[in-house]
């Protein structure tokens, strides 16, 4: 086995001029923190690009940033932090769902995984901030789409095309994202001891009022056990994150209470708290740990997905909680069988949507179609995506499929 | 661009021109097919009016079914498509080509599910930008993207150029917005990405899909995010001695981590052609004027008013004027609005400019627009989206003096160079049509534009969808997608390995 590590776009270049001339495919990886996800890849080479790094530009101004796909995430956050600005999208950090260390992971791979986090619902994912790239595609030909600004349309946007292909169309060198101002401070307003069916319509509620509501997560027992230390104790716990001035922050949340005044009990949560809540939620901190049962990241229509949950629990044991107003659910699988037909009929019956097995044992990520299959017309467009950047299948293989 | 190559027409497509209409009549039965050249000539251009063409045949399908035979059928007998929503595409997107069905989606006008509780609606394409927030304003929400053109172009046409607004600083573009769409490929497939849930669960073709300005597949449903209206709005008019000041203020309000609603600039002479058609009181003495719009809770909106109000006394505002009702509001933003129909006034032609540049370099760019004003001959008054870099030059010619469109495109082709050459791009919103596309290799070398071309090839392999169109030049996929790869061609990568 060959492990490169590239310290240059030139070298990255020519590992995979190399890899396609022996047709000996390459598993991509930046820090591998997430490598738990999807169908394991099995070759013999390993192109790791954790020494592809450094920020090559950041001007705060102009809201944005560059840097080379290796660097870490981490890195970027704490120079971002510095000058009161982020990555609005809030990428989540599955170290701990996989049972490994915290706070890993490269901008390669946010943007490889499209990465985002509660925020998602009102500030988008890692596909609605990266504004240009440059990257080599299984054909091994450096290329470059995109630019450094805002607001572009030149052309067709191929760094979003790349943007949740797990390195499987072509292997990002250098990535430049849209940034934007932190928030001056937040609460969390906790409506308690909620039904599934009530928190959604909670949710659908604030969501819908002028509140800006920034994040809407619902946390039934058990779940809500195991976020930010205990401290709901075994009660359902309805979160609404509002962020942004403080001025701005108390009139809304003035506004949210009075419209959900009749929901349950009120709660509120300030600054430092409410932060680290919402990474808990992030990070999906309730099904954490050294543990094997899989888990499922579901995204759906809000209103239909504790529906699908309610049915899916008929038939087997699952630990539930939401994010997304309710239309993105993580389960946990009790009985230790992950049930994906099962599960993926009530997704299709309830609406649409899709899911994907995050965290299963490697037998099982190889045994079963670990992303949501396409029906045959969108599978095969995929496909000759596919072909078209990568058609000796170098980059990643299998690993999608 | 004026000597622009279209594909050459298909002489064998020209000559069974009757037979592909009748075939076509019996597919959308009805009105559904317009072929007399008097009824065709509605249809000769859309917003680039210096182009015109008169399309092989005018079809308008009224359903799905409709939409993929027609495609299935044109596929088969390798006829070009063009496929058009309102017409109103700035860069040419639309304009027909002579062996070429237009496929006018403009009888997909029903808004198929309004669904407040998870915040979308689901149109068909030809619904306009603003039908969609009209469908739901009575209940306070609002599609948040909102092109100039909102009054007539299509949802269809927004996916197709990734159209921006005013609003796009703060709400993102019609990307941003879009959830999900069905489309039909060349090949008659009907294909659904995305929905009513958020991300996708394979590749993100959506996002190939929006701005590919009809080259990749027809959209035949559109599933926007809709938001709710904002409490408040005001605005703040501000005038600055110089650009620079302007700029300067800009970079100053998003520095103290304000994102307005809208923030946008005039130069002199688009204020003065502004002000002498609107008589809204801009101030003639400032060579930038600012227009930041607030909006929010009532709390918020005034809270930031200060300390937008304070950025823009540092750096010497020579006007600086807070809206104090709704109509005054509305008389700032009717001079910016009226912008384009106001130079319309001061000139017998003008030629709408769409390129982005990083937003210090503003000045530079204004100066070498100047000097190139000098070169020319001609005019050029300035809008600009300040809050992300896009600007409108309006460069002002007269198409009845011999050589004035020629230099006029000239001109904006040197504009847009520029704007590549301080690190900007080629077009911010109105996309690359016929109008950009020669201009390509400025920004990108062949094998980029190849990589482009690739996805073309998996959605349409024939170049049959809008050709002629965003690319200076289409290869053949078939010559594109060889592969000669041989064993030991390559020496083994001497890079740092464990
Ligand atoms: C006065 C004026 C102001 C404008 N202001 C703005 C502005 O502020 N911001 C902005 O971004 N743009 C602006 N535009 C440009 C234009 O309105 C937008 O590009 C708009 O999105 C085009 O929509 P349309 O329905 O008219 O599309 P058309 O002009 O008919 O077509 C545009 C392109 O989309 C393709 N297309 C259309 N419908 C479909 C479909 N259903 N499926 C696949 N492809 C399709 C066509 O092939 C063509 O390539 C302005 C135009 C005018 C005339």
């Amino acid at each position: 086995m060959t492990t490169f590590t590239p310290t240059t776009a030139a070298e990255m270049l020519s590992a995979a001029q190399w890899a396609l001339s022996e047709e000996a495919p390459l598993e991509i990886v930046g820090h591998g923190s997430k490598r738990g996800i999807g169908r394991p890849v099995q070759v013999e080479h390993v192109l790791d690009l954790s020494k592809l790094t450094g920020v090559t530009l950041y001007e705060p101004a102009e809201l944005v940033l560059s840097a080379k796909a290796g660097t870490p995430l981490a890195e970027i956050e704490a120079l971002l932090a510095g000058n009161g600005q982020q990555l609005a999208f809030e990428p989540m950090d599955y170290g701990p769902l996989l049972g490994e260390a915290p706070g890993r992971g490269t901008i390669g791979g946010v943007l490889a995984a499209n990465l985002s986090g509660p925020r998602r619902l009102k500030a988008g994912a890692a596909r609605d901030h990266i504004l240009g790239i440059h990257a080599v595609s299984g054909r091994g030909e450096a290329f470059k789409s995109g630019g450094r600004v805002v607001k572009n349309v030149t052309g067709y946007d191929l760094s979003k095309g790349l943007a949740g292909s797990w390195g499987t169309l072509a292997v990002v060198t250098d990535v430049t994202f849209k940034v934007l101002p932190a928030a001056e401070t937040e609460t969390t307003l906790a409506v308690r001891g909620l039904y599934d069916e009530q928190a959604a319509a909670a949710m659908a509620l604030a969501m819908g009022s002028s509140a800006e509501v920034s994040s809407a997560a619902h946390l039934p027992y058990p779940a809500v056990a195991r976020i930010n230390g205990g401290r709901f104790g075994s009660d359902a716990a309805t979160l609404l994150r509002v962020e942004g001035f403080a001025p701005s922050v108390t009139a809304r949340l003035a506004m949210l209470t009075a419209l959900l005044k009749n929901a349950g009990p009120l709660e509120e949560i300030a600054a430092e708290a409410s932060k680290s809540l919402w990474r808990d939620v992030r990070d999906c901190a309730p099904f954490a740990g050294a543990d094997d049962r899989p888990v499922w990241r579901v995204s759906m229509a809000p209103s239909e997905c504790h529906v699908m949950v309610m049915a899916l629990r008929r038939q087997t044991a699952v630990d539930a909680f939401y994010d997304w107003q309710g239309g993105l659910v993580w389960l946990r699988m009790e009985s230790g069988d992950p049930e994906a037909e099962l599960l993926r009929a009530f997704v299709r019956k309830h609406g649409g949507g899709h899911a994907t097995l995050v965290r299963a044992s490697a037998a099982d990520r190889a045994a079963l179609p670990v992303f949501q299959p396409q029906p045959p017309a969108l599978a095969a467009l995929s496909a000759r995506l596919k072909e078209q950047f990568d058609p000796k299948a170098i980059l990643n293989p299998g690993r999608m499929a | 661009m004026s000597g622009l190559a279209m594909p050459k027409a298909d002489s064998e497509t020209l000559a069974r021109r009757a037979t592909i209409v009748a075939d076509l009549s019996a597919i959308v039965p009805g009105e559904g097919v317009v072929e007399t050249v008097n009824e065709m000539r509605a249809f000769e251009s859309d917003g680039l009016t210096a182009y015109r063409q008169l399309p092989l045949v005018v079809v308008l399908p009224e359903t799905v079914a409709q939409v993929s035979r027609v495609l299935k059928y044109c596929n088969e007998h390798k006829i070009r498509v063009v496929p058009r929503g309102s017409g109103t595409s700035l860069s040419g997107g639309a304009l027909p080509l002579e062996d070429a069905v237009l496929l006018v989606m403009s009888r997909f006008n029903h808004i198929l599910s309004i669904d407040y509780p998870n915040r979308v609606v689901v149109a068909q394409p030809g619904v306009t930008n603003l039908g969609i927030t009209r469908a739901v304003e009575e209940e306070g929400f609002y599609y948040a993207p909102d092109p100039s053109s909102q009054i007539a172009c299509s949802i269809g046409g927004n996916v197709a150029e990734n159209s921006g607004g005013v609003h796009c600083l703060k709400y993102g573009l019609t990307a941003n917005n879009v959830l999900g769409i069905e489309m039909v490929l060349m090949d008659g497939e009907v294909v659904r990405l995305g929905g009513r849930h958020l991300d996708a669960e394979g590749y993100d073709l959506l996002g190939l899909m929006t701005g590919s300005e009809g080259l990749l597949g027809v959209v035949t449903e559109v599933t926007v995010r809709i938001l709710k209206k904002p409490d408040t709005a005001r605005a703040l008019l501000i005038g600055f001695p110089t650009s620079e000041q302007g700029g300067q203020c800009v970079a100053d309000i998003i520095g103290a981590g304000i994102i307005p609603g809208g923030m946008e600039m005039m130069d002199a002479p688009a204020i003065r052609a502004a002000e002498d058609f609107v008589q809204v009181g801009y101030p003639l003495d400032c060579e930038a004027l600012l227009i930041v719009e607030l909006d929010g809770p009532a709390v918020e909106v005034d809270h930031l008013i200060g300390a937008v109000e304070a950025i823009a006394i540092r750096n010497g505002s020579t006007t600086c004027r807070i809206s104090q009702s709704e109509d005054e509001r509305l008389a700032f933003w009717a001079g910016r609005k009226a912008a384009f129909p106001a130079v319309g006034r001061i000139s017998p032609d003008y030629y709408c400019m769409d390129g982005t540049i990083p937003r210090k370099e503003l000045p530079r760019v204004l100066h070498g627009m100047r000097e190139l004003s000098e070169k020319y001959g001609l005019g050029v008054a300035n809008v600009f989206h300040a809050g992300d870099g896009n600007l409108h030059p309006l460069i002002l010619y007269d198409a009845n003096k011999p050589g004035e469109l020629e230099a006029a495109e000239a001109f904006g082709a040197d504009i847009l160079r520029l704007c590549v050459e301080v690190g900007g791009v080629l077009t911010g919103e109105h996309g690359v049509g016929v109008e950009k596309r020669d201009l390509m290799p400025e920004m990108f070398n062949e094998t980029d534009l190849d990589q482009q071309i690739r996805v073309k090839c998996a959605f349409d392999p024939g170049h049959l969808l809008n050709p002629g169109k965003v690319f200076p030049q289409l290869r053949r996929c078939a010559e594109l997608g060889r592969m000669h790869v041989h064993r030991g061609q390559v020496a083994f990568p001497d890079i740092p390995r464990f």
